[in-house]
């Protein structure tokens, strides 16, 4: 299967402060009662985002200033508690291509990738830095590099990181397994047999 | 130098290594519910694939089941739709449903083990973080997104890195009242919501040979609460015990292989960790989360941190926390007026948790204005309560008793906070907005430690409530 070769993204950014930002908090439970995901885009952090009757609440994400952002910015262990693809989805379908965070949660940074969402790694300073850049010109244009691992904004740039196997499969237009994973079939069956996991 | 458990079980399910250095892994069992599989089967169809290895693939319904009232259609179209989907998935790719009506649904992490179907030495994925659990039986488990379980469904593998392996040893003797949910918030709480990330966390040490194989399932559970997708004990008697006889557990001369097999799979004595963490036993009490996170967790006895007096990388972190819990920091944390009391989920809805609160329960009765609820991880603990009375000394009590499901862990059912409520809760997250209100409040501990909040209208100590001097349990 033919992917697009992810080397670089361009957009806006916004940033979302806070530590440990959970998928409950990116995607509310009761919105995951459905069997697609193409809704999910517009439940993005519905709660802290809206009040019971549906009317915004201040956050980031209503700031009219931000609203052509592609790249999201946060803090520490960005994704964690549940496994829930419907916090990616969310993300992608809202419109994000890209996350600068200080960490994220494993399952989270793996379902991200697989949708070809890049997650760069930047210290709290760095982050800091490109969100103030931001706040003072929200059109300014980010540019995560992620062939060579690096982020620019206006006319500077630091260094972040994209785990390895995430940064391969990326640039390789890789990062949608399935292809792969049944070139295997054989050896699979091999060792299917061997461990003893065929029907009783 | 001898290997771990994790080592022994990546390798022997290595298929090979991928273009992108990941490794292919095959997943022995595909364990998959309602809410995040729909997805993928319609990956699978646009694909025009079919599910690889149907008879290594099970299902159940647990998130959105409503506890109440069980009849379809479901008052909820959405969750009807959904259960209706997963039939319609489950008949058309060959998978087995542990649907309503046979007796055997529930919470997935609950039915694995209970129906045998989770083993020693193997690796199982589910499209829920939770998946840790199995861990308990010497698995290697994890917790998946929808494009990983159509993968799966396609092929039985799926792409992975390689974990580094952290020994968790905890020796000693657990004080009266301290239970397995303790011990695992207590670790949490000393190597952080994020400290297992990169890690598989092997518990070890006297306290987890001595734990039943429930008490070894709450610890595990709770794995990815501290960060680390996967958590396991070795194997052990006691493990092979609780398989035997189970409806999928191999018979006759089978069995005695399978042992053998399985056996093989624990950890080397002379195996070389990546990390290696020590803790005392007598260390721990019964712990309760005052805060947004797992980890902000402290004893029944200590009081609510204050922003002050936090580091200065958590100063943010505790305000926004106190904000959100409507709590003062520097209080304490016993007393605190609680609205909702919730027995059950995959953490703390099995069998031993029943019947170790039904032990104190007896001849109490809940506090005026709570709302008490008990709901049974799965059907099969559900008629296990009623044929030994323990649902009735839960009614008796006020408590209302429910049928099988996730119910109020994440509230993707009728069963909700409302408001601000407060919930001394015996789940595992204590997430903003994770109980079904978006200002709804929780508080984790331990279900005897439910009990006695249920019955006192506030926080308590249990071993005050109940007066707890010798370790019964543990």
């Amino acid at each position: 299967m033919a992917l697009e070769k992810i080397t670089q993204v361009k957009g806006q950014g916004v940033y979302i402060p806070g530590d440990e930002i959970d998928t409950d908090r990116i995607i509310p439970a009761r919105f995951m009662k459905c069997v697609t995901f193409d809704t999910m885009g517009e439940y993005l952090f519905y709660d802290v985002r809206k009040n019971e009757d549906g009317s915004d609440k201040p956050h980031p994400l209503n700031d009219e200033r931000f609203k052509n952002a592609s790249i999201l910015l946060s803090g520490v262990n960005f994704g964690c508690g549940s496994s829930r693809e419907h916090a990616p989805q969310a993300i992608y379908r809202y419109g994000f291509r890209g996350i600068i965070a200080q960490s994220y949660a494993e399952i989270f940074f793996g379902n991200c990738t697989t949708l070809g969402i890049p997650c760069f790694i930047a210290t709290k300073d760095d982050i800091k830095t490109i969100a103030a850049a931001i706040e003072a010109d929200p059109s300014l244009e980010i540019t995560l590099d992620v062939e060579n691992e690096r982020i620019h904004f206006g006319d500077q740039s630091v260094t972040a990181v994209v785990r390895d196997t995430a940064q391969k499969a990326l640039v390789a237009g890789k990062w949608d397994m399935i292809g792969e994973l049944r070139e295997a079939a054989d050896e699979v069956a091999a060792i299917v047999g061997k461990l003893g996991y065929e029907a009783k | 130098m001898g290997k771990s458990l994790f080592e022994k079980v990546w390798d022997a399910h290595t298929v090979r290594t991928l273009s992108n250095g990941q490794t292919q892994l095959l997943i022995g069992t595909h364990l998959i519910h309602e809410v995040t599989s729909p997805q993928a089967f319609g990956m699978l169809r646009d694909l025009g694939l079919k599910v690889a290895y149907p008879h290594r693939t099970f299902a159940t319904v647990d998130h959105i089941v409503p506890t109440d009232q069980r009849v379809e259609p479901f008052a909820d179209p959405l969750a009807d739709a959904m259960i209706k989907e997963l039939r319609k998935n489950c008949e058309e790719f060959g998978v087995t449903f542990f649907d309503i009506p046979t007796g055997k649904q529930g919470i997935v992490h609950v039915v694995g083990p209970e129906q045998g179907i989770t083993q020693p030495g193997t690796t199982i994925a589910c499209g829920d973080s939770h998946t840790s659990t199995h861990g308990a039986f010497g698995a290697i488990a994890f917790g998946i997104g929808t494009t990983q379980i159509r993968d799966l469904l396609a092929t039985q593998t799926m792409a992975l890195g390689k974990l580094k392996v952290r020994k968790i040893e905890v020796n000693g003797k657990l004080r009266p009242g301290v239970y397995a949910k303790d011990v695992i918030l207590h670790i949490i709480r000393k190597l952080g919501v994020k400290g297992g990330t990169g890690y598989a966390y092997e518990y070890a040490g006297e306290i987890f040979d001595n734990f039943s194989m429930e008490e070894r399932m709450t610890v595990c559970n709770m794995s990815i609460e501290g960060g680390a997708r996967v958590g396991y004990v070795n194997p052990d008697e006691k493990t092979f015990e609780y398989l035997k006889g189970r409806p999928y557990s191999p018979k006759g001369a089978d069995w005695d292989a399978a042992v053998e097999r399985w056996k093989s799979f624990a950890s080397d004595a002379d195996c070389d960790y990546d990390d290696v963490v020590e803790i005392d036993a007598a260390d721990i009490a019964p712990t309760v989360t005052w805060g947004i996170n797992p980890a902000q967790a402290i004893t029944i006895e200590e009081t609510i941190p204050t922003v002050e007096g936090s580091s200065e990388d958590e100063k943010a972190n505790t305000a926004e926390a106190l904000e959100y819990m409507k709590l003062e920091g520097g209080a304490a944390i016993k007393g605190t007026k609680v609205d909702v009391c919730f027995v059950g989920s995959c953490t703390n809805g099995r069998l031993s948790d029943f019947e170790e609160v039904a032990k104190y329960l007896k001849g109490h009765k809940v506090a005026e204005g709570i709302k008490a609820i008990a709901v049974p991880g799965s059907q099969v603990v559900d008629v296990i309560c009623r044929e030994k009375g323990i649902d009735k000394v839960f009614t008796e009590a006020g408590f209302e008793w429910r049928g099988a499901g996730c119910s109020m862990c994440l509230a993707m059912n009728p069963d909700k906070l409302i408001g601000d409520q407060l919930s001394a809760s015996s789940s595992n997250r204590n997430f903003k907005g994770r109980q079904g209100s978006p200002i709804g409040r929780t508080v984790l501990m331990s279900p005897v430690m439910v009990a006695a909040a249920a019955i006192t209208g506030v926080i308590s100590d249990s071993r005050e409530v109940f007066d707890i001097k010798e370790t019964v349990g543990a």
